[in-house]
């Protein structure tokens, strides 16, 4: 994995006004555009001979709605104590960010042995995207994916459909609005001798580890 | 009295998903004109069981033991892959030994993989006998498992910043049963008398052998060539378009390794060899899997000679990540709450991303982490290496027999635990 700050400027050079950002964590390069420069960015990164990244290793969706909200107060005590946790998240949009949603590419040069991962942020009102299928076969069946999980919309997909949830299932269980036992839950009903679905009694929400952000100083130089 | 030919029209038909040869749960819509294949339409998502949802609600460590039953197959190497991104946000970096053992288990997990694969493998094409000879080695290195562990399958082994425990002085032997009297007993436990790891250097000194009596059933076999030969043929410019990664890869001739490539942990000092393959057919697919295991074979015995002269910690000192020695804990103030607050809570991860990858036996496994600052992640990603394979099938079959779909599907080596994950 030679040189990453080298291809980061390669890149910068090339597409210019293109990037809205791009840094270097972890030793592994992240640039972030627009949905509409999609498709000119991908076909320059994987055709041009200092790029050349051949293989698309992957596309996932991500929702950012709770960036950065935790389950539980712990910067103050109260009168009555920490509370358990248990009441889990208010739905409200994270400061962090404008975009909730956003699709992260990843690919891989085996040329010239690099990665590159891309971000595409997306408005909740606008959840588009153009496929890239015709870029890489291989984009298929992620991009199903993500939009059976996030509800997503790649335009230009020849086959959107759903891959990994149940037929007929309704909503998009990766979003973080959705509850984590879902909605229906199936089981056989003996009298009337057919499966059903009815609504989720079985299942108890609870949280046994509330999820705590703590602002250690150990990890503000990672930032 | 008039002839009319009846209309001529392709057939469609369900392939599984309750099928011996369909590898789990996979339902295949196969579209056939006589016995050519026209289109193939796998539906996967039948063992769906939202993984990455639910490690999103769960602390770091507790989503280790879900790693294994992604790839019910080779669960440390799936374990591998999500430390790895851990330590990667973390910024931690396991003791060499913990390395070693790593990497052992890793090409250990290797060879079971490929024995599982090549099991089923020979059976769906109806070589029985193999699978028998494959389980009989698998036995021994599950025992490994078992005996670093405490299950034979499903490991919890590994743990960010290093592995949950160094390995037994002492292995595990049989005892006498109602099933089994004293001579017997001694007859099983003959190389079970000093270590885990004079047990790992023994197996990997007959280990060889084995493999060449599976070639000398396979390899030159007329009817073993005349199913596997020139079938599934891809080319290595589509393989890479498909995202193949792998042995599949290696197949159609491209020398791509991670472990050579992109080393992690102590590769980069280890000697191994990457075969590649000429053709890109279910043969060649085979010789690769084949020649890998005489080269994890080789990775292995290279690890145990240095286990055994390099003792040391296997997992880092940071108590923030990894839990006080028991011992510690009962007599200091610290270690009790370093214990209590990682048991109750967990760590927190830096705010960022990550994507850790790693050669899984399958091909490139990777994780992709995004953390928010808490103790949970905030989104994973896992790469599943046999997600792309299965996606490319329609590819590999079209023209091809009904009977050659079994012999491609199996030449993938898909597991569902990890594409349905």
């Amino acid at each position: 994995m030679a040189g990453v700050e080298e291809l980061k400027t390669q890149i910068i050079d090339h597409f210019g006004v293109l990037l809205q950002h791009a840094t270097v964590a972890c030793g592994e390069l992240t640039v972030t555009i627009l949905p509409t420069d999609l498709r000119e960015v991908c076909f320059a990164l994987r055709d041009h001979r200092a790029f050349d990244f051949k293989l698309l290793v992957d596309v996932c969706g991500v929702d950012y709605l709770h960036y950065g909200i935790d389950e539980w107060d712990t910067q103050s005590t109260t009168g009555k104590g920490f509370s358990r946790g248990v009441k889990g998240f208010v739905n409200v949009k994270s400061p962090a960010s404008s975009s909730r949603f956003a699709v992260v590419y990843h690919l891989l040069s085996l040329t010239h042995n690099h990665r590159i991962r891309l971000h595409v942020l997306l408005d909740e009102s606008d959840l588009i995207v153009p496929s890239i299928m015709d870029i890489w076969v291989a984009a298929n069946w992620y991009e199903r994916e993500a939009f059976d999980l996030f509800g997503i919309v790649f335009a230009g997909h020849p086959d959107l459909r759903r891959i990994l949830t149940d037929y007929g299932f309704a909503g998009h269980p990766f979003r973080k609005d959705f509850p984590l036992s879902g909605y229906l839950e199936v089981r056989y009903d003996a009298t009337i001798g057919k499966v059903i679905y009815e609504p989720v009694t079985s299942v108890v929400p609870r949280v046994l580890e509330p999820k705590v952000i703590r602002d250690d100083n150990r990890y503000l130089s990672g930032e | 009295m008039t002839h009319s030919i009846p209309e001529m029209r392709h057939y469609t038909f369900n392939f599984g998903p309750q099928h011996p040869a369909a590898h789990g749960v996979l339902r295949l819509i196969l579209e056939v004109d006589g016995e050519t294949i026209i289109s193939a339409d796998p539906h996967v998502g039948l063992l769906h069981r939202a993984t990455e949802k639910l490690a999103e609600s769960k602390p770091y460590n507790h989503s280790i033991g879900y790693m294994d039953r992604l790839d019910y197959v080779s669960m440390m190497c799936n374990e591998h892959a999500y430390v790895l991104a851990i330590e990667k946000l973390l910024g931690v970096e396991p003791p060499v030994r913990a390395q070693y053992i790593r990497v052992m288990f890793d090409e250990i997990t290797r060879i079971l993989n490929h024995l599982l694969w090549l099991a089923g493998h020979c059976i769906d094409i109806g070589a029985m006998t193999m699978f028998v000879y494959a389980f009989r080695e698998r036995e021994e290195l599950l025992d490994c498992y078992e005996a670093v562990s405490g299950t034979r399958m499903h490991a919890t082994y590994y743990r960010p910043g290093g592995v949950y425990r160094d390995l037994p002085e002492q292995m595990p032997q049989y005892k006498t049963s109602v099933w089994h009297n004293a001579s017997e007993v001694e007859k099983q436990n003959k190389n079970r008398q000093g270590s885990l790891l004079d047990f790992i250097w023994d197996f990997s000194a007959r280990f060889p052998k084995r493999v060449d009596e599976y070639e000398t059933l396979l390899t030159d076999n007329r009817i073993w060539k005349q199913r596997t030969v020139g079938i599934g043929v891809i080319s290595p410019d589509t393989a890479i378009a498909m995202g193949f990664t792998g042995p599949m890869l290696r197949g159609s001739g491209v020398a791509w390794d991670l472990r050579k490539k992109q080393p992690y942990e102590v590769y980069s000092k280890l000697d191994f060899a990457i075969p590649v393959g000429t053709e890109g057919d279910c043969y060649d697919r085979y010789l690769v899997r084949v020649e890998e295991m005489r080269q994890s074979n080789h990775i292995i015995r290279q690890c145990v000679e240095w286990l055994k002269k390099n003792p040391g910690p296997v997992i880092i000192n940071d108590h923030k990540i990894a839990p006080p020695k028991r011992v510690d804990m009962k007599e200091k103030m610290e270690s009790m709450i370093h214990h209590f607050k990682l048991m109750t809570e967990g760590y927190c991860l830096p705010v960022g991303e990550a994507y850790a990858a790693i050669e899984h036996p399958k091909g490139e496994f990777g994780i992709y982490l995004v953390s928010d600052g808490a103790n949970k992640p905030y989104r994973l990603k896992i790469r599943a290496a046999g997600f792309p394979h299965l996606a490319g099938l329609e590819t590999l079959v079209k023209g091809h027999m009904i009977a050659d779909v079994v012999a491609v599907l199996s030449s993938l080596d898909i597991v569902f635990g990890e594409i349905d994950r």
